[in-house]
């Protein structure tokens, strides 16, 4: 009987993060959408509900009432497996971010380790569903979507390195804390513009998006996909959108933390502050989409290895040279 | 407690499953993922006896990297095609001795450190750091790794540093005859620069490129 309460009150709580991710993820499509329309001075979706709100949940209506096909000559367990993992691995790192001191599923010591190694499997889902489709274009997708996946993964470890050695502290609450006075955006401006690129990068947006590249490839590893599977994959990437949006918040935007400490604005609660910051690095991610062309794939690798991992690697040594000197390292 | 069982006795099942399934599967892509499914479930074993940094660090490098990486290579050869020469044709029996060789030696030298184990208990007693439980152990590894440590742990590093730039110096070669791009040319070409123009004489014509 203790068991089973616990079981339900640990469903309860996964259900309490689990739907409004879902819901937002519906409502991060259509306002992606949205601006993006707006840049070029279209419309977008508007018609179903108000200012055309309801539009992803149209959509996902759609693709549950399609017909699955699975290619004759595809290899039908992966095929089927990649869109689960896809999906699964984008909801299970919600686990650990924290909407505020006390709301987090499960506060662990190595928060952030947890964070960069699933988001590190992320790039199974794409090279299953590559692999299995068992065709040209999804193939070559998934083989540019792995390589710039493992690339970029080495820049957003480095950059983690240098948050992690101003907090002492694998633990995202810590991190959170510790930018009590001043957010770290500020000490560590260039390493969050890099992080900024490298999160582009690593969800496959534009202009990055050369995994499905739809002029190249079609539409990548998707391409053989339809209905349900097709959805699933679709909400797991916008899924890893938002949480590298968090994650950003979490690492250098100060995550729960009020932008002032004063009266009215500390009875906000922590969630609202950190959704807010969210959005904002999600209008960024909109923005770029809309307005920069895509990159060409050597150019990419070029970006990746020669000009951010050595950058973000000196920037450890300034990093940790300061703190050192300046007796600012922080002790345990 | 039981819950805690429960869940040894889970991960431990599918861990040895799967590296059976690694050497039983026919499909070669298939032995590579059954492979990352034992690395997962060896790191989830890892995080429950506590050493959560060496669980998440596992998943990083091994998950993330290297059976990545085992993938590619595995994708991309032919590997059905060879491994149906290898078993079926009549030169299949050259390769199976050395296997066994390799194998019985693996496993004579498991025994030995097995045994070890077993016989002398002062081994595995060297440990000289007391386990304080007061501090995550991260800090603790970090604090036996950059002090006692610090020179074989650089070493290490040094090593793998070389055998980076050993790899990278054998594979790399210098192909003539290949158009390559160069960004500062491109982004740095003027208007005046892109259009030449040239006296053409009757039934000659230009060349290009030249």
């Amino acid at each position: 009987m203790e068991y089973l309460s616990i079981i339900f009150l640990e469903v309860y709580k996964i259900l309490f993060l689990l739907v409004p991710v879902l819901v937002s993820v519906a409502m991060i499509v259509w306002l992606d959408r949205r601006i993006w329309a707006f840049v070029q001075k279209r419309q977008g979706p508007n018609v179903v509900g108000p200012f055309g709100l309801l539009q992803s949940l149209a959509d996902a209506l759609k693709y549950i009432f399609k017909e699955i096909i699975i290619p004759a000559s595809s290899n039908k367990v992966i095929f089927v497996l990649a869109p689960i993992v896809t999906m699964t691995l984008a909801l299970i790192s919600w686990a650990v971010i924290p909407f505020s001191e006390n709301q987090v599923l499960a506060n662990i010591n190595v928060g952030i380790l947890y964070l960069f190694a699933v988001s590190s499997l992320g790039v199974y889902g794409i090279i299953m569903g590559g692999w299995a489709s068992n065709s040209k274009y999804p193939f070559l997708g998934s083989i540019r979507s792995a390589a710039q996946m493992v690339s970029y993964e080495v820049s957003i470890g480095i950059i983690i390195i240098n948050v992690l050695l101003c907090v002492g502290s694998l633990n995202l609450n810590d991190i959170v804390l510790a930018q009590e006075d001043l957010w770290f955006v500020i000490p560590l401006f260039p390493m969050f513009v890099i992080y900024f690129i490298s999160a582009l990068a690593e969800t496959n947006r534009p202009p990055f998006d050369l995994p499905e590249a739809e002029a190249e490839l079609v539409a990548g590893y998707q391409t053989e996909y339809s209905g349900m599977m097709y959805a699933m994959f679709w909400l797991g990437e916008y899924a890893n959108i938002l949480l590298m949006c968090a994650l950003g918040s979490i690492l250098f935007l100060g995550g729960w933390l009020s932008p002032i400490d004063l009266y009215p604005f500390n009875l906000v609660p922590g969630a609202v502050w950190l959704i807010f910051k969210i959005l904002f690095l999600f209008i960024l991610f909109a923005l770029v989409k809309a307005i920069v062309p895509r990159y060409r794939y050597d150019q990419l690798m070029r970006l990746g290895w020669k000009i951010f991992l050595p950058f973000s690697l000196i920037w450890v040594v300034l990093t940790a040279s300061y703190l050192f000197y300046f007796n600012l390292l922080p002790t345990y | 407690m039981i819950a805690h069982a429960i869940f040894f006795y889970v991960f431990s099942t599918i861990a040895i499953v799967s590296a059976i399934m690694v050497t039983a599967s026919k499909n070669t892509v298939h032995s590579v993922f059954f492979l990352i499914l034992d690395f997962i479930s060896i790191s989830c074993l890892f995080i429950m006896i506590g050493a959560e940094f060496l669980g998440m660090i596992m998943l990083i490098v091994y998950v993330g990297a290297v059976a990545v990486l085992f993938l590619f290579v595995v994708m991309m050869l032919n590997v059905t095609q060879q491994k149906n020469q290898w078993f079926s044709s009549a030169y299949s029996s050259k390769h199976i001795p050395i296997g066994l060789i390799i194998s019985t030696i693996i496993f004579f030298e498991l025994i030995i450190v097995i045994g070890g184990w077993k016989y002398k208990p002062e081994l595995f007693n060297s440990l000289n750091y007391s386990l304080n439980n007061e501090i995550s152990n991260t800090h603790s590894l970090g604090q036996v790794l950059y002090t006692d440590y610090i020179h074989i742990f650089q070493m290490s590093g040094m090593i793998l540093l070389i055998a980076m730039i050993g790899a990278i110096v054998l594979t790399f070669r210098q192909r003539s005859g290949v158009k390559k791009q160069s960004y500062f040319k491109q982004i740095s070409r003027e208007r005046t620069e892109g259009i030449e123009i040239k006296d053409v004489e009757t039934n000659k014509g230009v060349k290009i490129d030249d």
